[in-house]
This record gives structure tokens, C-alpha cells and sequence, in this order.
């Protein structure tokens, strides 16, 4: 096995799939010769050739578009979109196309595509690069939202999104994407989408995360330890669908709860989390459920992000609200 | 300094073969067409002329939901139609349903189309298309990948998409036009210009002298055509697609046309917005009287001809709205099940609470 970053891991998935299935296509802008402007793509279009890896003119709604064009020719595109914050100039290919296509032909059509995007705070990126637009499209309908938090995961994640009939949004945290290596076989693996992992055990206290925020999260769980305070750390891996049997497994467990999300805090992924907790394990509950997030602004500028961005410390104070209350 | 303006746009003169009164102005850009499929066109025509006539009819009894008019604009759809082949693919706007049904959409599903069913978008495998499409512009941009799509397999046929004037305003308009043109993947963008966008005349939605000019900035062919000259669209289309299967990448057609009825049958009233002189101009380009005029000079059609397809139409339509009336009501259960491949938890627990509710 070999030590990969999450982008090592992510290039390796994608070069696994298009050596896997001739009908996978890898394209967007700059994903050619120059390997995408993380290096994602890598070498993907000197070994796979032009007509499987390429570049595009720069416009992200026709991106989509083309995606959606090559899907009805029984082709599985996976189309980059340089930044997540892009997505506003694909939404209606995104949302008002791809998401519908199963439900607008009755079926007759699919739409087997894996939008990338790289997404997430804390490197200092110009505006519109870090937001975290999960919730947007989250809340539509048709699509699966996947976001990883390892090397390992990312590689089986995003190759069960290439192999998935129907379309998939798949997140990559900017700052994960060389922050550590781990272990990554260099043969093809899947991880199911929709199913969350339990990523520390723990009996006092459930913190529910996904993306940079369960790093955050683990680190949170080790301070806490130390104060005789063990926190089960729960990694939803995909915002939709999300995985409830696991959250209300370990809610019955630890019948705390904190839910982090790096996002604004007005009708995110973690509203809805707290939202399910109440509904199905009310009487498991100790103390009411917490969300730790981010202000409701707008994603401010670089000098502002790390106090702006929720860290492990924050965590703690709202584990530790939860557990006195 | 050199300004160009003038020059591209004198180049962008209408090409037309028929004029309005029936009469062949450009006996070199005849297409080849055989007496029969002649025939054939006219009838196509006519019978959409009455399927529109009927549709609205049926729309204001609360028998057909969203209807968009075609009646003006069908020498523009069918004749460029018409130069297509079986496995060519269409993306059409919500007024092309017309294009649809003549590359083989039975007439019952474009009635559960109108009336807001699933099933009127369940194309068989051998229907070569999508949907219509009601965000203006999207299709542009699909129908450069289907075209790239079509490229990468090496087949020889075309995508080809329909939009309007207002959609030339679009961002996804150029995005696509751009796109195919710089994969040169085979792709015919037309534009019916029927110059409102609901009420907006074109001169209030660009500076553009001509639509088909456009073209020129993404590096493609363009050209406007008489879009009520069905020779001159055929003519357009075919070469069109000629160039486009041979590799010479895509073309900008402009078809200059008109509606002759309203935007949609859902409240629009053109009269807020159209004169009755501008109505009265361009009913005398009208489609169907200029080639059934030139037809009659050559002696393939007659009053006969034309009742018998008057008589054909109304008979299918009267039996497609039965079929279509008949068919069983969508449910949200299927909306459910047609979401996803695997239904996730969220959608089974509806499903069930779903499959409860319409039992009732």
C-alpha cells in the first residue's frame, strides 16, 4: 500500500475508473495538460489521452451542460468545477437539469455524473473559493452530496460516485487535501454513499461532523479525553442523503449531542440533523441538541477566516455545555 | 482603426428560395427533394397546423394544461426537421413539440406532456431526444455535449437544439455555441426568431442587427434563413448537417418567423404588445399558403390533398387525447420512485406515508 494526500487519493480513484470504464470522461478547466489547478487531474490526460481527460472553455454552466449532453450519449463524465463557490454560475445545470433528469424522462434517462469541486475555509483563498454551498445543494432533490474527510475514504467515496447511476456532487475540502497520508490501497475499493462512520468511539457526548470539521472535531474528542470525557465522533461522509441509523444509534448511546458544521448556521445540513434527533430520540436526550457553526454572514475575507471558521475549541465549550447541562 | 459592424452584418442577408408569393427566387439553393417528400412536407405542415388549432381548442375546455402555440413557426420546425435523420438527436424549447412528435413521439404522450404527466417524457429508446426544455437557453449548453458525445463515439449524426430570439440573451446561449464550436462536435443551433420574447420585441434585446451574426463571435457558421420559406429552412438545415457529420463543425441558423397565436395559452395577450398591421404583414408570409401556392403550380397538391390530411389529423388526435385521458393518473409515489435509482431512507418513509395517503 501507499501513502497518499486526499488529492493522490482522489487522482488515483479517478485514473482507477478510467481505466475501469471507457465511458468515464474527466474534464473542466485546466484539467488537461495542466492537471487541474490542484493537480487533481495529474498526469490523468497524458496517460488516458485527450479525448478522455480535457479541458473545457471557461464556463461553468456549459460544463454541466456538457456533462448532461455526454450522459445522454451513455457516457459517466466527471466534470471538475475549479471552485465550489463556481456553483452559482452552474445551478441550473446542476439543479434544475441534472438532478431532474431520472424524473423529468420517467426513468428513460440518467444522469451517472460526479461533479468535483474543491470547497472550505482556512487557505486564504479571494472570495467565492471556500464557501460551504453543501446546503444549497443538499436540498435538491435528485442529487447525492459526498464529502470526505481522509485519503482512504476520499479514493472509495469518489469511485462509488463515478460508479453511481445517478448524480453526484463530491466536495473536497481545500484543506485536506495535503494536510496528512495515510495508508490508501492502490487497487479499487468503494465506500457506500449515504452511510456515515463512526470515526471515535465514545460514551458521553456525540459530535456529528463531516469534511475539515471532523479533524476538528477528533482533535476536540482528545482534549476532552483528558478530562475524562469520551465523545463518540460521527463522520456523515455524505450530507445527502444522511445517514440517520448511525446518528440515532449513537445518540441512544451517548444521549448528548453536538452537530458542527463549518457552514453559515441558518438552514444548513445541521439544522436538519438537529431537527431528525428531535423527532425520532427525544426521550434519549439529556441536554438539548447543539449546533456549532459559523456566523450567518457571508464567507468573509482571508485576515477574518480562522477566527470566522468554528475550531476545536468551540467544540469543547459546546461539548461542555451539553454534558453540564 | 477599422470598424467592422457593417461589414459582418451585410453578410448576414436572409437566404430565402420561395418568396411570399409561392414563386422560386434561387433555383441554384433548390434542394433536392422528390415530388413525394414535397408532398410530404406540406403535409406534415398542414397537419400540425390543425394539431395546433386543436391543442388550443382542448386547452381552453381544461383538456390539455401548458400549451405553447406553434401555428407561423412550422415551416421552421418541420423543415428543419425534415433535413434530420432517424438517429440525429433533438433538444427542443417547450414550443417544439412539433419536431418531437414527427421524429417519432406518439401524439397521446405530447397531449400528457401538455397535461403535466411523466409519461409524456418517457421516450422510447429508438426517440432520439429530451424533453422540452422550459429554462431558456439550458439546452444550448446540453446540446453541445450530446454533440461531443456523438463526436468521441464517431458517429455520424447530429445534435440538434431550438431555442428562440429571447434566447440568444442567455448566458447558456453563448456558453454553447462557444463550446461546440471550439470542439467542433456536430451541432445545428437554430433560433426561430419570431422576434417577441413573450412581449419583448428583439430590437429591445440586443443591438445585434441579425441573430445569426452570433455565430461569428464563437468561430461558427451562421446564416439567416426565411423561417417562412420551408425550402429555405430545409435547404439550411441539410447543409448544416452535411458540414457537421463531415467534421466541419457547428452552425448558427437564424429562421426568421413569427407566432401567430399567443406566447402560451396560459393568460398571454398579444395585443398588449403586437400591432395589428405587424399581424397582418406576416400572416401573408404565412408557411403553408406560399409552398401550398408553389405546390399547386406544380400540380402536387390540391384541395383534395389537403382535406385528406385535415381529416387524418383530426381523426389521431381525437384518438390521442382519448389515450391520453385514459391513461392512468401520475402518483406521487411514482415521482418518488423516479427520484433515484435506490430510494434513500428519507424518500422510503415518504414513499410508505405516500403509498397510505393515495390508497385512500
Amino acid at each position: 500500500m501507499a501513502q497518499m494526500t486526499m488529492i493522490q487519493a482522489i487522482t488515483d480513484a479517478m485514473r482507477n475508473e478510467l481505466k475501469n470504464d471507457e465511458n468515464v470522461l474527466v474534464f473542466g478547466e485546466d484539467v488537461g495538460q495542466n492537471g487541474g489547478v490542484f493537480r487533481a487531474t495529474e498526469g490523468l490526460q497524458a496517460e488516458f489521452g485527450e479525448e478522455r481527460v480535457f479541458d473545457t472553455p471557461l464556463a461553468e454552466s456549459g460544463i454541466g451542460g456538457l456533462a448532461i449532453g455526454l450522459a445522454t450519449q451513455g457516457f459517466r463524465p466527471v466534470p471538475e468545477i475549479q471552485f465550489f463557490g463556481f456553483l452559482f454560475e452552474v445551478m441550473d445545470s446542476v439543479s434544475g437539469q441534472m438532478a431532474r433528469m431520472r424524473y423529468r424522462s420517467g426513468g428513460t434517462h440518467q444522469a451517472p455524473i460526479t461533479v468535483r469541486a474543491p470547497f472550505g475555509g482556512g487557505v486564504h483563498t479571494p472570495e467565492l473559493h471556500a464557501d460551504s454551498l453543501e446546503g444549497l445543494v443538499a436540498q435538491q432533490p435528485g442529487l447525492k452530496v459526498v464529502i470526505p474527510s481522509t485519503p482512504y475514504e476520499a479514493k472509495g467515496l469518489l469511485i462509488s460516485a463515478i460508479r453511481d447511476n445517478d448524480p453526484v456532487i463530491f466536495l473536497e475540502h481545500m484543506k485536506l487535501y495535503r494536510s496528512f497520508r495515510e495508508e490508501v490501497p492502490e487497487e479499487g475499493y468503494t465506500i457506500p454513499l449515504g452511510k456515515a462512520a463512526v470515526k471515535r468511539e465514545g460514551k458521553d457526548v456525540t459530535l456529528v461532523a463531516y469534511g475539515a470539521m471532523v479533524h476538528a472535531a477528533l482533535k476536540a474528542a482528545d482534549e476532552l479525553a483528558e478530562d475524562g470525557i469520551e465523545a463518540e465522533v460521527i463522520d456523515l461522509r455524505t450530507v445527502s442523503p444522511i445517514d440517520y441509523d448511525t446518528i440515532l444509534a449513537s445518540v441512544e448511546k451517548t444521549n448528548r449531542v453536538v452537530v458542527i458544521q463549518e457552514a453559515q448556521r441558518q438552514a444548513g445540513v445541521a439544522a436538519n440533523v438537529v431537527a431528525e434527533i428531535q423527532e425520532r430520540a427525544i426521550l434519549h436526550l439529556e441536554a438539548p441538541v447543539l449546533r456549532l457553526t459559523a456566523a450567518d454572514t457571508v464567507y468573509p475575507f482571508a485576515e477574518a477566516e480562522e477566527v470566522w471558521l468554528p475550531n476545536h475549541k468551540d467544540i469543547i465549550e459546546k461539548v461542555n455545555q451539553v454534558v453540564n447541562f | 482603426m477599422k470598424h467592422v459592424l457593417k461589414d459582418v452584418e451585410s453578410k448576414f442577408e436572409m437566404f430565402q428560395i420561395l418568396n411570399e408569393d409561392g414563386k422560386v427566387v434561387n433555383e441554384k439553393a433548390m434542394p433536392k427533394l422528390s415530388d413525394d417528400e414535397l408532398k410530404e412536407l406540406m403535409r406534415r405542415m398542414v397537419y400540425t397546423r390543425i394539431l395546433d388549432q386543436r391543442s388550443i381548442a382542448l386547452n381552453r375546455q381544461g383538456r390539455l394544461g401548458f400549451y405553447a402555440p406553434t401555428a407561423g413557426q412550422e415551416a421552421s420546425q418541420l423543415a428543419s426537421h425534415f433535413a434530420l435523420e432517424k438517429e440525429d438527436f433533438i433538444l427542443p424549447g417547450y414550443r417544439d413539440v412539433p419536431q418531437l412528435i414527427w421524429h417519432g413521439l406518439p401524439l397521446y404522450q405530447a397531449f400528457l406532456f401538455s397535461k403535466g404527466h411523466f409519461h409524456g417524457n418517457q421516450y422510447e429508446n429508438d426517440l432520439k431526444a429530451l424533453a422540452p426544455q422550459i429554462i431558456i437557453g439550458a439546452q444550448y449548453v446540453q446540446a453541445a455535449g450530446v454533440a461531443l458525445g456523438m463526436k468521441l463515439r464517431g458517429a455520424k449524426n447530429v445534435a440538434i437544439t431550438y431555442t428562440g430570439d429571447g434566447g440568444t440573451s442567455q448566458g447558456d446561449f453563448y456558453e454553447g455555441i462557444n463550446m461546440a464550436g471550439a470542439y467542433q462536435a456536430p451541432a445545428i443551433f437554430v433560433v426561430q426568431n419570431n422576434r417577441f420574447a413573450i412581449s419583448v420585441p428583439v430590437e429591445k434585446q440586443t443591438a445585434a442587427k441579425t441573430l445569426a451574426q452570433k455565430a461569428v463571435a464563437a468561430g461558427i457558421e451562421g446564416i439567416q434563413v426565411d423561417g417562412m420559406d420551408v425550402l429555405a429552412v430545409y435547404a439550411a438545415t441539410k447543409d448544416a448537417r452535411d458540414r457537421a457529420v463531415k467534421g466541419e463543425g457547428p452552425t448558427l441558423i437564424e429562421t426568421m418567423t413569427y407566432r401567430f397565436g399567443p406566447h402560451t395559452m396560459s393568460g398571454d395577450d398579444p395585443t398588449r404588445y403586437r400591432s395589428e398591421d405587424l399581424d397582418k404583414e406576416w400572416e401573408k408570409k404565412d408557411p403553408l399558403v406560399r409552398f401550398r401556392k408553389f405546390l399547386e403550380g406544380k400540380k402536387l397538391w390540391s384541395e383534395e390533398d389537403e382535406n385528406k390530411v385535415i381529416e387524418e389529423a383530426r381523426e389521431d388526435i381525437k384518438e390521442a387525447i382519448k389515450k391520453a385521458d385514459q391513461y392512468p393518473k401520475q402518483k406521487v409515489t411514482d415521482l418518488i420512485n423516479n427520484m433515484y435509482e435506490e430510494l434513500p431512507q428519507n424518500l422510503q418513509e415518504q414513499l410508505e406515508f405516500y403509498e397510505e395517503k393515495e390508497s385512500k
